[in-house]
């Protein structure tokens, strides 16, 4: 067994031997690796025949890597998954909540009658944690369904490195690495995936810059949000043909602004707190292989539809409770939840957003998923339409678009809202998972903090210009 | 089943395959712990998922394992532990991934080490594989991507491979499950011993560096006795390496020195609570 003072000898004749073996040791180890790897490749690789004239790879790559077609082309696919998405993902939502929202509602509630629930067990059950689960799924479920197995596909032939070799110059003109673009298009399937996936970069400093900004890419909780959204305010402002193709439009507008938001935090931190100049990294363009469609399809369900559904549902029920409670507690006349929009309504209908959105955003925060669904409710609840819902706190049935629509409307959402509900839930605080993530990775609470609430500040600074600019025209 | 059956069929393919078990995440009571390391975007990943049954997101580009996966099979009433490394091209780095792909060959001492190169671009893949062949003696070559190769219209000579490398050499295409019958049973060989591997080592060196070498070599074997890779990690505090440093330094190398389980279990905790 060693003792410090041998350990420490070791030590000291190595560094006494540096001296004699020189500086260039490093360099001459590589050279000879490097030979041996030539000698012993070379001997065993040969090349029957005359290499293919037509090479499909660099064919592709040269049109989606080339400096006018690159960025159209990135685009174009983007607003193709949106659209498919949108354009799929409307009929088996709506079939999905006839049968949770219409049949099988109904149909619990009549078997805690039989079996004589008291009134607040069976709200809490039934109207607080079963119906925010059924609005979960029937919300995320279609969208996620088409949207994974997409991107699964584009990232299985080998798209991604394409993507982050186009954004390298602009990753550089902000001081980050080019690798970033890989963390982020990580981040727009889960944030906290793309904090952990900024290991591949060597720098710290490199590596707070990809860290901080993650929340800019629209992740899984997000993007369901941003197509409703998109669908009920800004695609029923065009004619019915174009409405998809309009919604589509907007949240790959949403995605851009994220994308500059990214640039933007990156080229502001890598010249103030985090200064330093960018390193060089060498990206592989991995060969396109064709992508295994069943074998893609099945797994992306599966692992990432189904376990990102399960975490949406396993949120979404405390959450309900928290919701039916609020809604029922009454602390004078109105309820708690009444209560807390009107405090927030001021500061809320001052940036162009609502007291309801806010405060869908803090019973939201360990996990994005549920923000539509508490915003429908406390909607009904702060309004108290009549004919839905069969009283205080229930997640009502809304079996199309077109009803959640007019809930929204009647609740005194405009365009404005919607817009600026779009922009909130690209610029608020990360996930409660991805704050956790941020801290294990980073190990500092300040970065973490800086992380968590810069997004906020920007969100509502952003939402506040872009209200007084809209009220102004 | 009789043992005259059971000898009968262990020869034949179908049955070998027919030895495996995937165990997915229970790793319990292994017999063998199995490294898998390699360049990025080589397919490690896809083999990790045939041999185990699990299914660790794959995808097509670098960088994609960026920690450990771990898993586990058992073949032929033998159980193996199955780490995923992160892709690298050099264990000389110090990003994270590299240095967790790096701490695991050297502090978790693998039973069998695996690696999974690239077919086509052999000759960079190589580069890493003599690294690893430096730290660690017991290895199985997995010449993946042989179906992209073919179309690229290369041939790859495994036979000459094996001979320079000194290790065995399975040609997989891991996505299409082609090879990875070969590779199993390969592996089993070297983690059971019945294959020896005598693995390249780099004998281009100068006179001088070799001195250094040595005289350092032997100072570290007197204060870590059993100490596997000394020479690698000689030359390493030559090159002076902050991580290796450290390791003399605080006495963490005499982990590796004083291990005597077979299976790799202790010095695979202190990795863990290192990471």
């Amino acid at each position: 067994m060693s003792t410090p003072s041998t350990g420490q000898e070791i030590l000291n004749t190595a560094s006494k031997l540096r001296w004699d073996v020189g500086s260039n040791i490093h360099d001459s180890l590589m050279e000879a690796l490097y030979a041996d790897a030539a000698r012993i490749a070379d001997k065993a690789v040969t090349r029957a025949g005359e290499q293919p004239r037509f090479d499909l790879d660099r064919t592709i790559d040269r049109l989606v890597t080339s400096r006018w077609a690159g960025f159209p082309i990135m685009l174009g696919l983007l607003a193709l998954v949106m659209w498919l998405t949108i354009a799929g993902a409307n009929v088996p939502s709506s079939l999905l909540a006839s049968l949770l929202l219409d049949q099988v509602h109904p149909a619990l509630r009549n078997v805690a009658a039989v079996l004589h629930f008291p009134w607040w067990l069976s709200g809490l059950l039934i109207d607080g944690m079963y119906l925010a689960m059924a609005w979960v799924v029937s919300v995320m479920l279609p969208p996620m369904a088409i949207f994974f197995p997409l991107f699964t596909l584009a990232e299985d032939f080998g798209y991604l490195p394409r993507v982050a070799f186009n954004l390298d110059r602009f990753f550089k003109k902000a001081g980050a690495h080019g690798k970033q673009a890989l963390t982020m298009s990580m981040g727009y399937g889960c944030n906290a995936a793309g904090v952990v996936s900024a290991r591949v970069i060597d720098s710290p400093r490199e590596r707070l810059i990809a860290i901080i900004p993650t929340n800019f890419a629209i992740c899984n909780g997000r993007w369901p949000t941003q197509i409703l959204i998109a669908t009920i305010f800004i695609g029923s402002l065009a004619a019915p043909h174009w409405a998809g193709l309009v919604s589509a439009a907007a949240v790959v507008g949403i995605v851009l602004m994220g994308i500059g938001f990214t640039f933007l935090v990156s080229w502001v931190l890598s010249r103030t707190w985090l200064k330093g100049e960018a390193s060089a990294f060498s990206l592989e363009l991995p060969p396109y292989r064709p992508p295994r469609i069943l074998q893609t399809i099945y797994t992306s369900l599966i692992d990432r539809t189904l376990i990102v559904l399960w975490r949406a549902v396993i949120f979404a029920v405390p959450a309900g409770a928290v919701i039916w409670l609020i809604s029922n507690i009454k602390v004078g006349q109105p309820s708690v939840a009444e209560h807390l929009i009107q405090w927030f309504d001021p500061v809320a209908l001052f940036i162009g957003l609502n007291g309801v959105i806010l405060l869908a955003y803090i019973i939201a925060i360990p996990a994005n998923e549920i923000v539509i669904p508490t915003v429908l409710m406390l909607t009904v609840l702060n309004t108290k339409m009549a004919g839905l819902g069969s009283g205080a706190g229930v997640m009502f049935e809304l079996d199309s678009i077109d009803a959640t629509a007019n809930v929204l409307r009647a609740g005194g959402w405009t365009v404005l809202t919607g817009v600026n509900l779009m922009i909130f839930s690209l610029l608020h605080n990360p996930c409660s998972t991805t704050i956790y993530t941020i801290y294990k990775e980073t190990r500092s609470a300040k970065w973490t903090t800086v992380a968590t609430l810069m997004p906020v500040a920007l969100g509502i600074l952003v939402c506040f210009l872009v209200a007084q600019l809209w009220r102004a025209l | 089943m009789s043992s005259t059956h059971a000898t009968e069929c262990a020869t034949c393919p179908a049955y070998r395959i027919a030895n495996l078990t995937k165990l997915g995440v229970d790793m319990a009571n292994h017999d063998f712990v199995v490294g898998l390391a390699g360049n990025p975007n080589t397919g490690k990943s896809t083999v990790f998922n045939s041999l185990t049954g699990l299914r660790q997101h794959t995808g097509n580009w670098p960088g994609k394992t960026v920690s450990r996966a771990e898993g586990a099979f058992s073949y032929e009433g033998k159980r193996y532990k199955i780490v995923d490394l992160p892709g690298t091209y050099s264990l000389l780095s110090t990003s994270t991934d590299e240095e967790i792909a790096r701490d695991f060959l050297l502090f978790g001492q693998p039973d069998v080490t695996v690696i999974v190169v690239d077919a086509s671009r052999l000759e960079r893949n190589l580069n890493l594989a003599l690294q690893v062949l430096e730290i660690t003696d017991r290895v199985v070559l997995c010449l993946n991507l042989m179906d992209e190769t073919r179309r690229r219209g290369l041939q790859v000579d495994d036979r000459s491979l094996a001979r320079d490398l000194g290790v065995p050499v399975v040609p997989t295409s891991a996505r299409q499950g082609e090879g990875i019958p070969a590779l199993l049973s390969t592996l089993a060989d070297v983690a059971n011993g019945r294959i020896v591997c005598r693995p390249h080592r780099l004998k281009s060196e100068p006179a001088g560096l070799k001195r250094a070498v040595e005289q350092l070599t032997g100072q570290l074997l007197a204060a870590f006795p059993g100490l596997p890779n000394a020479r690698w990690v000689a030359l390493r505090l030559l090159e002076g390496d902050p991580r290796i440093v450290e390791a003399v330094q605080t006495g963490e190398l005499s982990n590796l020195a004083g291990r005597v389980t077979p299976d790799g279990s202790r010095a695979l905790n202190i990795i863990q609570e290192a990471v």
